[in-house]
């Protein structure tokens, strides 16, 4: 009772980054709160989850295995997670901030009116006075995520449902292994006792998931550009950059939003976030929202003609010159001293 | 046979994000709509788009708008009328305020209740005002429907079967569900068709009862003669509810704080383009082995 439950996301038998990394946090969270964590696998085939998840601290893993859990469609994987939930009474439940935990959380929240916040970058635990009831409340979830764009961020806690529910985008928090030999419990539910047959309605006709090509999260060295690099000309600039470094493209929004990038490439809040030991900034700005998903890196250079784009502000190292004397230099450079 | 078809599209008023100023926000932590410019929600605007193609496909097929919001929320209606929807409610007043996702999502549901047979209801993924993407999913838990998320594309309306491509974020999905049903559209869907000549002379003067009576008197008679300039306003009497699900107290998330977003400056190192510069630094980045 009053555990912290985590949702994971199972591709092909393997559990998802986004959920790993949930359940770093939901370790880190349970041992703050004295309580235990749990987590919840649904699909098919979940023989080697266990053998996955375990070393995260999970103390117990509800498997609901079943052929018809996979792939995922909304009313099943709903109907467990409400059902159980209300079995277990957990008081925080974590789910990815992705196209399945966006698609069932809200649905499982509405079903226990239960508040639940999306996309929250931090997750803590503290205390909040009800000023107006004159209530104070003990060890909350501090859901807080990004609002308006990026220009404020917003801390939202739920006093009096259970349990708290927050999503969380995959890259936001870390994944950290607590101990390689931690032992947990596996408990089989029987899938028919918490999913209605009547819930199987969504038929699933075809189905195409790739590995993403871009990996920006696990990247050493990022170089990202952003609508000051122009032209797709001078972004494929980027691409040589970043062949020779050994490093991985990133965007900005407003890149992206210019069809300059891919989706996959963005970093920022609606995007991925990144830390590596180097980020180049090549004509990026710096709104709000592009500097909280990548402000944690090592090292950042910024290049850009504008000496006071607002990205300089947090840069190690500001080179004021356009993109396109720059980056040929960079690689002209590399090249010379690399070896 | 039945020969309707009654689709709802789910559209919202939304502070344009990309010009946030200081006023923003109130005290309570809520959000000051007044201070700020007012657009449609870019992805209701794909799922009204998909919402009016289907109307082209179906034999007496039509399109309704429901919006939430204060009375200027009327000119999502009009501006859905202009591009082919057939009417509109705006549903409003100050019960409403201070709701979360879950709130909303039981107002607009008892709004749909009120519409008697609906359907299709679609929406878009996600307002840019909270970017929670949790209405769709909860109005169709609300009315016990299915919902298909991230559509594309409704690709087929047929035997009471809706088929939909669905772009996820990593690869497609295509697939099959009973109607009636919930559909949220995702931004990479079509865009919405720009404002029709005709209809938007038709419509110019299309507004909701509190507009019509600001305009003052004389204009009664042009809104009983041409009826289809009446939008719908529904306060809170108007549907069918319990007022512990509304507004603040049916919202279960509360505000604790609002920050404004601040970044500590670090000192930087300024560097121009010369040659001897770009390479001084490559060579330091290598030396300290942070690339190479």
């Amino acid at each position: 009772m009053h555990n912290i439950i985590v949702y994971l996301e199972i591709e092909g038998g393997i559990v998802g980054d986004v959920s790993l990394e949930l359940l770093t946090k939901g370790r880190s969270l349970a041992d703050r709160l004295g309580c235990k964590l749990e987590a919840v696998a649904a699909g098919y085939q979940l023989d080697n989850v266990g053998a996955q998840v375990f070393p995260y601290g999970v103390d117990t893993l509800y498997v609901a295995d079943d052929r018809r859990m996979e792939p995922y469609t909304s009313l099943p994987h709903t109907s467990l997670l409400v059902n159980l939930f209300k079995e277990l009474q957990p008081q925080i439940a974590l789910m990815g901030a992705t196209s399945v935990g966006r698609d069932l959380g809200p649905r499982v929240s509405s079903s226990l009116f239960s508040g639940l916040t999306a996309d929250c970058t931090s997750l803590e635990i503290g205390d909040y006075e009800d000023k107006k009831a004159g209530k104070t409340y003990h060890d909350l979830l501090y859901q807080i995520r990004p609002a308006f764009g990026g220009n404020i961020v917003a801390t939202i806690v739920n006093p009096e449902c259970r349990p708290q529910m927050a999503t969380v985008r995959e890259g936001v928090m870390k994944k950290e292994i607590k101990d390689a030999a931690y032992k947990g419990e596996t408990v089989r539910l029987d899938v028919g006792k918490y999913v209605p047959d009547t819930d199987f309605v969504i038929e699933v006709i075809e189905r195409h998931m790739e590995q993403s090509k871009v990996d920006l999260k696990s990247a050493p060295i990022i170089v990202a550009g952003g609508y000051g690099m122009g032209t797709a000309e001078n972004f494929q600039m980027l691409y040589e950059l970043a062949g020779v470094l050994g490093a991985e493209v990133g965007a900005s929004r407003a890149a992206v939003d210019a069809g300059l990038a891919e989706h996959e490439r963005q970093i920022g809040q609606t995007g991925t976030t990144v830390r590596p030991k180097l980020y180049i900034a090549c004509g990026i700005s710096g709104q709000i929202q592009h500097i909280a998903g990548m402000q944690e890196s090592s090292m950042i250079i910024s290049i850009n003609s504008d000496p006071h784009a607002p990205i300089n502000t947090i840069a190690d190292y500001v080179i004021t010159g356009t993109v396109e004397e720059v980056i040929p230099k960079l690689i002209k450079y590399y090249k010379k001293n690399s070896k | 046979m039945n020969m309707s078809f009654n689709i709802v599209v789910l559209a919202k008023q939304v502070p344009d994000t990309r010009n946030v100023g200081k006023d923003a926000m109130k005290a309570d932590g809520t959000v000051n709509r007044a201070a700020l410019p007012a657009i449609f929600n870019p992805e209701d605007l794909n799922a009204l788009e998909q919402a009016l193609r289907l109307k082209e496909k179906i034999a007496g097929a039509t399109v309704t708008v429901l919006t939430m919001g204060p009375a200027r929320a009327a000119e999502i209606v009009r501006e859905s009328l202009y591009r082919g929807a057939d009417g509109g409610v705006v549903l409003s007043g100050r019960e409403f305020a201070g709701s979360d996702t879950l709130a909303t999502s039981y107002a607009l549901s008892c709004a749909i209740r009120k519409m008697g047979r609906v359907d299709l209801i679609v929406c878009g993924r996600q307002a840019i005002d909270g970017d929670t993407a949790q209405v769709g999913p909860q109005v169709a838990e609300k009315l016990g429907l299915p919902q298909i998320t991230y559509a594309e594309e409704i690709m087929d309306v047929a035997d009471g079967k809706i088929t939909v491509k669905r772009r996820l974020e990593r690869g497609i999905e295509v697939v099959r569900g009973p109607l009636p049903m919930l559909v949220t559209v995702n931004g990479s869907a079509a865009p919405c068709r720009p404002r029709h000549a005709k209809l938007t002379l038709k419509y110019k003067r299309a507004a909701i009862p509190s507009e019509q009576a600001e305009a003052g008197a004389g204009h009664e008679d042009l809104y009983t003669a041409r009826p289809y300039l009446n939008i719908g306003e529904w306060g809170v009497a108007d549907i069918d509810h319990e007022a512990r699900w509304l507004g603040l107290s049916g919202s279960p998330t509360k505000v604790k704080q609002i920050e404004s977003v601040v970044f500590t400056a670090k000192e930087s190192k300024r560097l121009s383009p010369a040659d001897q510069e770009i390479e001084d630094l490559v060579k330091e980045l290598i030396a300290n082995h942070t690339i190479g």
